[in-house]
């Protein structure tokens, strides 16, 4: 199951890096979402993946989940909510003021602005 | 006050929420912004005495015990960078009244800058490693908002470069974490270290250890690393300038410097190699950079990159002394650069440009600024008694008694291409004919320099009482070297 | 271009009200199973979403007349506050309070301080979410 789960993360980092090398912002932000979905399996598998059980018991458990990936997955998806928050309204903003979404035509000479 | 250690996270904290309410008026925005960076200041200021009296400071959040919680430390290092920190946003907010304009001041600037505080100083004190990752996002999530603030074309080109840089590196920092949470099975870093030394011959440590250097690398701008830096540092205004140059990638190295000898210190001929041999490119690339350019951002841009490169030579020799010495350039570097940058920005508000060829002549109408720039620069450069001298002197000391000439040289030679361009940018400004006569009319720049002036005389006063700083340096030291000490403090063995 | 769409804005009033229920139950359950402030703040921010499909941005305003950026500020000023209140007992920071009490209607009940802080989660969630959708949609 972990490995399976690790060819599934290796999946989605190739897709997010594939979409995040267009030219096209939007793409590229779909890429960085990608990306922190890959991110919060891989941190999830390296938890371990037991089933059956729940987090929190005693001394002699004989198997359980561990809490704390979760956690941290909770906390990693909160703040990638922001940051894709930030950076589709930064996008926006520089598609109206730049007048494109392509990467290429924005890279301009810093005597143009 | 069991909660002592918090306060310079606090205070800034719930400044930034007032703030968020009084985003109508401007005045009170200053005021409250002041007030509450006076606050920090004072209460970090105790915070160190306190150190130094009772040794390392720990709150475990929420009463949770140490391994399982998380918990704050504050050790010497920690509380003399969050000193420094708290100091310099100080300085920039009263240089902000003059010069940010009052379209950013109204779309929250101030509360902003209290954010960013919030992150800087929680990611100098959290004693877990997974917190670490949420202030540092704290601090970019600030500096996405401040690196974007009024909207400019070129912010905004620059911005989007910035956001996917750090989102990479931060998507890098989850899966380190999640990496040395299943090697190790704790996050605490008090914790992690003693587990680590158990299973000190494992080569993934090895691999996490090179894995953190690219995490914090991209934070710091270490050399294959700085692509993205010069020219995001060059989009937004000098005050904003100045609290990057002198506060993000110095968490960086921070971190490095945190993780390199806490974790990863078991592999030495390797990581250390490795970074030693990263921190000479990175002097070489900044120097390059340095006497390429002709505009005072990005001249001093590239001296933010040589900084680095001689900070984290100073950790890769790792003896007691290069990491005096690294404290001690650290805390300099800090204040000059903020101070640099504060003097850069009143020189591109005079002349209206920060082209070095169209400036020039300015020292007729402003002798002050420029003999206090010339001083800056000097005390950039190293010369004694000011204060980049101690610093680099013991680094270059500890590296010649290791047996890294090559370093230590590298060191001695990115010294004279600082003073090369600095000098340089000095003569160009200051003494050099201008194209363009200046106008009669002198502008007025007291606000701005007086604020850029205190820095620049707390570095001169620094360098100069190097023996009262010294005891607290060597404490600070003492914790990096024996990690044993911050263990214990920690999980109170 | 104003289209009249009886059916899509009669349905929206009915299934806003059931949303904005369920993110309240999710809020309340979120101290023992699952749900919390932030899946509750998100679901009653597509609860807004929705009534902003189905209407428009001036309509949405009349219903709530809240600036979302002053409730960020309020929401953070109550997480901030819950965490800062253990400063004033010498305990650890964040470090929360809880008792069981006998409340009328609802029997034996448990409250605890770290449900303000999940208020303050909540409200933060609504302002963020609101204030991007209107910054983004605002010039349609």
């Amino acid at each position: 199951m972990e490995i399976l789960m690790c060819i599934v993360a290796g999946l989605l980092f190739a897709a997010a890096v594939y979409l995040m090398l267009s030219k096209s912002l939007l793409r590229i932000i779909i890429g960085t979402g990608l990306l922190s979905h890959g991110t919060h399996l891989m941190l999830l598998t390296m938890g371990g993946l037991k089933a059956g059980a729940v987090p929190v018991l005693g001394e002699h458990a004989a198997t359980y989940t561990d809490p704390i990936p979760q956690a941290l997955i909770l906390t990693a998806i909160v703040i990638s909510f922001g940051v894709t928050a930030v950076f589709l309204v930064i996008a926006y903003r520089a598609y109206q003021e730049l007048g494109t979404d392509n990467m290429e035509q924005m890279r301009g000479m810093d005597t143009d602005d | 006050m069991i909660n002592l250690p918090i306060l310079p996270i606090l205070l800034p904290l719930v400044a930034a929420v007032l703030l968020m309410f009084l985003s109508k008026s401007v005045k009170a925005q200053r005021i409250v912004s002041v007030i509450a960076s006076a606050a920090t200041v004072l209460a970090a200021a105790v915070v160190l005495l306190k150190v130094k009296a009772d040794g390392i400071q720990t709150i475990d959040m929420g009463s949770w015990p140490a391994p399982f919680g998380i918990t704050l430390v504050s050790d010497m290092l920690s509380i003399l960078l969050v000193l420094t920190a708290s100091i310099i946003t100080l300085c920039v907010v009263l240089y902000s009244f003059g010069s940010i304009g009052s379209g950013r001041e109204a779309f929250y600037y101030y509360p902003i800058v209290q954010f960013l505080l919030v992150g800087v100083n929680g990611s100098f004190t959290t004693g877990d490693i997974f917190n670490l990752f949420v202030f540092f996002e704290i601090m970019l999530m600030s500096s996405y908002v401040l690196i974007v603030i009024g909207g400019t074309k070129v912010q905004l080109r620059e911005s989007i470069k910035y956001v996917l840089v750090n989102v990479i590196s931060s998507a890098i920092f989850v899966i380190a974490v999640g990496f040395l949470y299943s090697v190790t099975g704790s996050l605490n870093m008090a914790h992690i270290s003693t587990r680590i030394s158990e299973i000190s011959a494992e080569p993934i440590i090895t691999v996490l250890a090179i894995l953190f250097l690219i995490v914090f690398g991209l934070k710091g701008g270490i050399f294959p690393l700085y692509f993205w830096l010069p020219g995001s540092y060059a989009a937004p205004p000098a005050p904003i300038l100045a609290l990057f140059g002198a506060l993000l990638t110095k968490v960086g190295v921070y971190a490095i410097l945190r993780t390199y000898t806490l974790f990863f210190y078991h592999d030495q001929p390797f990581t250390h190699d490795i970074l030693a041999l990263l921190a000479l490119l990175t002097m070489v690339a900044g120097s390059i950079g340095a006497l390429a350019y002709k505009d005072v951002k990005q001249i001093l841009i590239y001296n933010i990159i040589i900084a680095v490169g001689v900070l984290l030579f100073g950790i890769a020799v790792m003896t007691e002394e290069s990491i005096a010495g690294t404290i001690f350039y650290l805390v300099h570097d800090m204040i000059i650069k903020a101070g640099l940058f504060l003097l850069g920005g009143i020189m591109i508000y005079i002349t209206g440009t920060s082209d070095l060829n169209k400036m020039g002549g300015l020292i007729r109408q402003y002798p002050a600024l420029g003999w206090t720039f010339l001083i800056a620069s000097f005390a950039l450069v190293g010369i004694p008694p000011l204060s980049g001298f101690t610093g680099k002197l013991l680094i270059v000391r500890a590296g010649f008694e290791t047996g890294e000439y090559v370093g230590a040289i590298v060191v001695l030679l990115s010294s004279l291409a600082v003073l090369y361009s600095v000098v340089n940018l000095f003569m160009d400004v200051f003494w050099k004919k201008p194209e363009i006569p200046l106008p009669e009319t002198k502008k007025q720049t007291a606000s701005l320099f007086i604020p850029a002036a205190v820095l620049v005389i707390l570095s001169v006063l620094y360098g100069v009482g190097t023996e009262v700083v010294y005891p607290y340096v060597m404490q600070a030291v003492d914790t990096l070297i024996h990690p044993e000490i911050y263990i214990d403090a920690v999980l109170k063995e | 271009m104003k289209t009249n769409d009886v059916i899509f804005q009669t349905v929206a009033k009915v299934v806003f009200f059931m949303i904005i229920f369920f993110a309240v139950h999710l809020f309340f359950a979120g101290h023992y199973y699952p749900g919390g402030g932030f899946v509750g703040g998100l679901l009653t921010s597509g609860a807004i979403v929705l009534l902003l499909l189905a209407y428009d941005m001036k309509t949405v305003r009349r219903g709530f007349p809240v600036d979302f950026k002053w409730l960020i500020s309020l929401g953070l000023l109550f997480s901030v506050g819950t965490a800062a209140g253990s400063l004033m007992f010498n305990v650890p920071f964040f470090t929360h309070a809880y008792d069981y009490f006998q409340l009328p209607l609802f029997g034996k009940t448990s409250l605890h301080t770290a449900m303000l802080f999940d208020l303050g989660v909540y409200l933060v969630v609504i302002g963020v979410t609101m204030t991007i959708i209107q910054t983004i949609g605002e010039s349609e």
